[in-house]
């Protein structure tokens, strides 16, 4: 039986790139808070991830470029569907005069939940490859 | 990898608000710089800050599908002068004073550039202590299946 790396690692390896990306969107909201009508923005963690699943089902319905000068579509790259519309905007909880809808302690909070899923999804994935360790080495 | 971006991303935040704190520590030891014609009376100082976009054309010839189209961290657009009205005060034996015994001192509101300062080291916080989750990030990424 052989055992590849896509099917040994599983979900783990996709969920910590869409926390890294997830991450840097959120630092981007902080970098702008006090930058006049900037409107923070969000991953949907779980939309992006439940299109990299149905992908590695092969349910998924990709649009097929026919032509050359076809613009590429999210759907065959790595973090499936995560083109610019996978990218939310957020809705205000406090909108601000000059239109800024970053809200610090909200975006604080979720970037440290982030981190705290980030390492969630390193320690399954640390799991996976400590298993792997195991059954080569047959102890 | 996009976790080295974290880094650029807070850098430009850092160097915004640094600069932002600048301004204000210029505007707050200006505060009383009197002087006897408007020209030359010095003017609060504001930066202008606007996000950094990313090129979506050239993202979208590239092929870099997969990357994600979020403005890239935050940049000072310029420096701008405020033009509320100078602040004038009836001062015969003052030295600098002019024709009409009038002195002129600059604009500059003390208390609204104690806000400004307070919001901007909070802000200069946040983007350190982001930069510092991302090290951990990074650091923990390395000690991968040891």
């Amino acid at each position: 039986m052989a055992i590849s790396f896509e099917s040994a690692l599983g979900i783990h390896q996709k969920a910590l790139e869409v926390r890294v990306q997830r991450a840097e969107v959120l630092a981007n909201n902080l970098a702008n808070a006090d930058t006049p009508g900037f409107k923070a923005r969000d991953i949907d963690f779980k939309a992006v991830l439940g299109g990299v699943q149905a992908g590695q089902q092969g349910e998924q319905l990709a649009m097929a470029t026919t032509n050359g000068k076809h613009l590429p579509h999210g759907g065959n790259s790595g973090v499936s569907g995560s083109g610019p519309d996978e990218l939310l905007y957020r809705v205000p909880s406090q909108p601000s005069v000059d239109g800024n809808t970053v809200d610090t302690q909200e975006e604080v909070a979720e970037f440290t939940k982030n981190t705290m899923q980030y390492q969630a999804s390193f320690q399954f994935l640390n799991g996976k490859f400590k298993s792997l360790n195991n059954a080569i080495r047959g102890e | 990898m996009s976790l080295t971006n974290i880094f650029d991303i807070a850098g430009t935040g850092m160097a915004a608000q640094s600069l932002r704190l600048n301004t204000t520590a210029s505007n707050i030891a200006n505060a009383d710089s009197a002087s006897s014609s408007e020209g030359d009376v010095y003017r609060a100082r504001k930066p202008i800050f606007s996000a950094i976009q990313q090129d979506v054309m050239s993202q979208a010839l590239g092929g870099q599908a997969g990357e994600l189209s979020a403005s890239q961290g935050v940049q000072v657009q310029g420096i701008v002068e405020s033009d509320a009205p100078l602040d004038m005060r009836f001062q015969p034996d003052h030295p600098m004073a002019n024709e009409q015994g009038y002195v002129m001192y600059p604009n500059v509101n003390v208390v609204e550039e104690m806000a400004d300062m307070l919001s901007a080291s909070r802000s200069f916080q946040t983007n350190v202590s982001i930069m510092d989750s991302a090290k951990t990030m990074m650091q923990r990424l390395l000690t991968l299946g040891q």
